[in-house]
């Protein structure tokens, strides 16, 4: 995995090597052997099941947990060495509402910053200019018992951003929010990423990980499994890229049709699916044919409308689904063809994308929820 | 670089003022003080009431009816002042760390300042000594209202000074230990097994020195840190009342001080950082 400087030789934000975290009385370590580097302005997503490692990753490199081994630091400020230090460099947005329930909503965002040494003037300044950005100004000075949570959420981000931190830290920045302050948040990430705000964040949401995140990298039973953008994780999945086609085929067996197009240059294999066609149609042929990936998943299409009606006997429908080393679309024409030549009639194209579900099932052979 | 109208960071925009742990210290220990002087009246409310029905039960009722002679009110209001000390201490620690720690979090945000852990709990004891202190003084006006006129002496005033400022901070270094050892399923029996045992073994109502006819509770008593606060300050205020030597009170207050600070903030570091 690549670690360290990037490519053009900047130091990176956030740098952790070889961490470990085994708790006390722990059987197993919860972080195990974690390397990853967070370029300035970047969002870095860490992706992963209840339990995977993500909090205490965050927890370590914000200094409330303390490493077993490895390192991890903060713009070249080891977290372990010098944890009063790397405090000032970071922000963290927690999963639980912590607010200050003594104070309201302004003086949260006051005492936060005088805690981090902001002068005064600045500090009135920030919160000012930063309650009126996240839609709080009216209720500045309302008790934080009486928010929601995505309201909560809200001060706290904003809270966050009251000692101008290098990296923002989300631990599962949308976990229990309804919809609307759901993208909020997202709008906000997007926000500061474009003012060039390090963000690092966990979820275990992948919708969330691929609209957000730069760079994602997942995370099962303490071992980062991947790293790569969005993109490429999903690009690195050969047959998990699907063309799925309809054809009526004109009362001759499918078998020859299936075997031509398994063998065109880019499918990977082929697999007969479920037909909305009538009763009696072929069997399934998939398993016979299963790759390593063993027919799981993959195809994202919706189910098109059927084929012919049922009514003509002699025509049966075929649903196909191919698994593509490649990119569907140049697959279309090579398919076309091959169906004309059989003299069945194409009635359906579907192109079904890899998500990063399909990259974690891929990676840990199991679902992520 | 372009600058920003807003106050947000921007990875390259200006960093923040140099603070320093001290500075930090300050204002987190300025966080509790302006919560605590924003509800001031029903702080005292708080750490006042039992005191005071103390001193008018045992030192207004009791000898008024002849049950309990007139001069023990000058051994009861040492004992008291002692009491509320050291009680407020305890509470002021022990109670806001427990919820802290297992339900609100809101310690959380103090514990990511730029400041040493270790520090944020001495600023729980200062804090929490603060409280402490003005409550025991409160007891001054409080005792003169109730009895009339309270036992004080101005050779006394140091060793007065000194005992309820050791007694503030032996009662908040305690409060620290009982508030991050105590798991908060157990908060209300701890309370019960802890709290009330030492109101009584700490040498507030009696003498110590009285006690020879009851040697097991001597003992007893003897285990209690309040006791020494209890007969330092019979020895600043009352000097004719038998007492220990204050030289005994301050040491035993001294060591209690620094042993239960040190272990408190062992047990605060390990709730505050896994």
């Amino acid at each position: 995995m690549e670690v360290g400087v990037d490519g053009n030789g900047q130091v990176p934000v956030v740098e952790v090597r070889d961490l470990v975290k085994r708790y006390r009385k722990a059987k197993v370590n919860a972080v195990d052997g974690v390397s990853f580097a967070v370029r300035r302005g970047e969002v870095f997503g860490l992706l992963g099941p209840n339990g995977a490692g993500k909090t205490t990753t965050v927890g370590i490199l914000t200094t409330r947990v303390r490493r077993t081994a490895g390192m991890a630091s903060v713009s070249g400020v080891d977290v372990g060495v010098d944890p009063v230090r790397a405090r000032g460099l970071v922000a963290v947005v927690p999963q639980r509402n912590n607010l200050d329930r003594s104070l309201s909503i302004r003086q949260n965002l006051l005492f936060h910053a005088a805690y981090h040494g902001v002068p005064a003037a600045e500090r009135t300044r920030r919160a000012d200019a930063l309650l009126k950005e996240f839609g709080l100004a009216e209720r500045a000075d309302d008790k934080p018992d009486m928010f929601s949570g995505g309201q909560a959420q809200r001060v706290m981000v904003a809270r966050a951003l009251m000692h101008a931190p290098e990296v923002l830290f989300l631990d599962e920045p949308t976990t229990g929010l309804d919809p609307a302050a759901r993208l909020f948040v997202w709008d906000r990430v997007r926000d500061l990423k474009a003012r060039g705000v390090t963000i690092v964040l966990t979820t275990h949401d992948m919708d969330e990980a691929a609209e957000l995140a730069d760079r994602v990298g997942i995370m099962d039973h303490g071992k980062l499994l991947a790293l790569d953008t969005p993109a490429a994780l999903t690009r690195g999945l050969p047959g998990r890229t699907t063309l799925e086609v309809a054809v009526v085929l004109d009362g001759t067996p499918p078998d020859d049709l299936l075997h031509e197009l398994g063998a065109l240059h880019g499918v990977e294999r082929v697999e007969q699916v479920a037909s909305a066609g009538p009763p009696g149609g072929w069997p399934p042929m998939g398993e016979a044919m299963g790759g390593p990936m063993g027919g799981a998943m993959g195809g994202q299409a919706d189910g098109p409308p059927s084929g012919p009606p049922a009514a003509a006997v002699v025509q049966r429908e075929l649903r196909a689904r191919l698994y593509l080393a490649g990119d569907a679309p140049q697959l279309v024409a090579p398919v076309a063809a091959v169906v004309a030549n059989h003299d069945a009639q194409l009635t359906d194209v579907a192109i079904g994308s890899p998500s990063l579900e399909d990259v974690f099932i891929a990676l840990t052979g199991r679902a992520l929820r | 670089m372009t600058t920003t109208t807003s106050p947000a960071p921007t990875a390259t925009g200006p960093r923040r003022a140099a603070g320093g742990p001290g500075r930090a210290f300050l204002a987190v220990l300025w966080r509790d003080l302006y919560v605590t002087g924003r509800e001031l009246p029903v702080f005292l409310a708080q750490v006042v009431l039992q005191p005071l029905f103390l001193l008018f039960v045992f030192g207004k009722v009791l000898t008024d009816l002849g049950f309990a002679q007139a001069g023990y009110t000058r051994v009861l209001f040492p004992g008291i002042v002692a009491l509320t000390a050291f009680v407020t201490g305890l509470q002021s620690t022990a109670f806001p760390l427990v919820i802290d720690f297992s339900f609100t979090k809101e310690i959380e945000d103090r514990l990511l300042a730029p400041l040493p852990v270790g520090m944020v709990a001495v600023e729980k004891v200062v804090f929490a000594s603060l409280r402490a202190l003005l409550a025991a003084l409160v007891m001054l006006p409080v005792g003169i209202w109730i009895l009339g006129s309270v036992p004080w002496r101005a050779s006394g005033v140091p060793l007065f000074v000194t005992i309820l400022v050791l007694g503030c901070l032996v009662g908040s270094c305690l409060g620290m230990i009982m508030g991050t050892a105590v798991p908060p399923n157990r908060i209300n029996v701890m309370f019960a097994l802890i709290l009330t045992p030492l109101l009584f073994t700490g040498a507030s109502q009696y003498p110590w020195a009285s006690l020879d006819h009851l040697p097991w509770f001597q003992v007893v008593t003897a285990c209690n840190p309040l006791t020494y606060v209890s007969e330092g300050m019979r020895a600043a205020l009352v000097p004719e009342v038998p007492h220990m030597r204050p030289w005994v009170s301050v040491l035993v207050l001294v060591v209690t001080i620094v042993v239960s600070l040190a272990v408190g903030i062992r047990l605060f570091l390990r709730r505050a950082v896994d």
